[in-house]
């Protein structure tokens, strides 16, 4: 009997743990699904056949000024509720199943606060085609330094 | 119910710790390393608006070991080392350690308000990318410069870094004048 309650309070401390972690590491609960790399990021838009994203930068503008996918537009940090408000307002009369890639890149990716709330934001207003570039480290070392193409400037 | 409300608050903590640990204290890939003059280039000199009023210039605190801190307040590993610069500050600023902080928000705002919440005892700057692509595109924070007495650059430490790597990078530097 006492083990058995033991055992019990060793698993529920033990699921307890899982779930702190997994609830501080913001982006990482974006499903693997939804994530893209670099390299194959780099693949779809140097195709002629793939679909185009409409690529939204949703970190600083400073870094944005600095270097960003050409194309790609500046929302601002999606971590603050205006950011995420522009978001809406930007995508609001795109078609619902028009493929999306919002990236960041502003620090490591189990650190970053702005891609999660963007993604939940695309996905909360219908749209089907959402893929978040996954960025392990920081924009410059997983994209500027791997030669990928850049621009600068607003 | 108190057992279990007990068992629960100590495996939220133990989970707090374990990714606090993963994410934040491992020790970073940066490196650190002490040369000669000559293979290090001269860390570029700027002028950038003081959260505290006025301008800054870089070139004020020649002679001085300068630890040039990238951040940004949306940055959780930067503020997580800002309580630790805080302390650094304290203890070698009398051996001539300058830490100067560069806030990379967009916005001065969210910057005074962590400059006081954290109390910040360096200067704070506010960035641009002017100042990043100076600094060879400062593309993901935290970013920290360690600069010598005679205005060089000797080391650059990209993401979260321990205290220990700074002063291995910092010692030598406040050692030799």
């Amino acid at each position: 009997m006492i083990r058995t309650t033991m055992l019990h309070n060793i698993l529920l401390a033990l699921v307890l743990v899982l779930l702190t972690v997994v609830a501080f590491a913001q982006a990482s609960l974006i499903p693997s699904t939804r994530l893209i790399n670099p390299e194959d990021l780099v693949k779809t838009l140097q195709s002629s056949k793939a679909e185009k994203p409409l690529m939204i930068q949703v970190g600083s503008h400073v870094l944005y000024s600095q270097a960003h996918i050409p194309g790609s537009e500046y929302i601002g940090p999606a971590s603050s509720d205006a950011a995420v408000q522009q978001l809406r307002k930007r995508v609001e009369s795109v078609p619902r199943n028009k493929f999306i890639l919002i990236y960041c890149g502003c620090c490591p990716w189990g650190h970053c606060p702005n891609v999660k709330p963007a993604d939940d934001a695309l996905h909360a207003m219908g749209f089907t085609s959402i893929k978040v570039l996954y960025i392990a480290n920081n924009f410059g070392a997983d994209w500027v330094d791997k030669g990928y193409p850049v621009a600068k400037g607003d | 119910m108190k057992k279990n409300l007990l068992i629960a608050l100590v495996a939220i903590t133990i989970g707090a710790i374990v990714y606090f640990y993963y994410f934040y204290a491992r020790p970073a890939g940066s490196r650190s390393r002490l040369a000669s003059p000559a293979e290090h280039a001269l860390a570029p000199d700027f002028s950038l608006p003081n959260l505290s009023g006025g301008e800054l210039d870089l070139s004020t605190y020649r002679g001085k070991v300068v630890l040039l801190d990238f951040w940004a307040t949306w940055c959780v590993p930067c503020r997580e080392e800002i309580p630790h610069f805080v302390d650094l500050q304290n203890q070698y600023r009398d051996q001539g350690l300058q830490i100067i902080g560069v806030s990379m928000d967009d916005s001065p705002e969210p910057a005074l308000v962590f400059y006081k919440t954290l109390k910040m005892n360096y200067p704070v700057v506010m960035g641009n990318a002017k100042i990043g692509e100076l600094y060879g595109g400062v593309l993901g924070l935290p970013i920290a410069f360690v600069i010598g007495r005679d205005g060089r650059i000797y080391a650059k430490h990209v993401g979260a870094t321990s205290i220990p790597v700074f002063e291995k990078a910092i010692l030598p530097l406040l050692q030799s004048h």
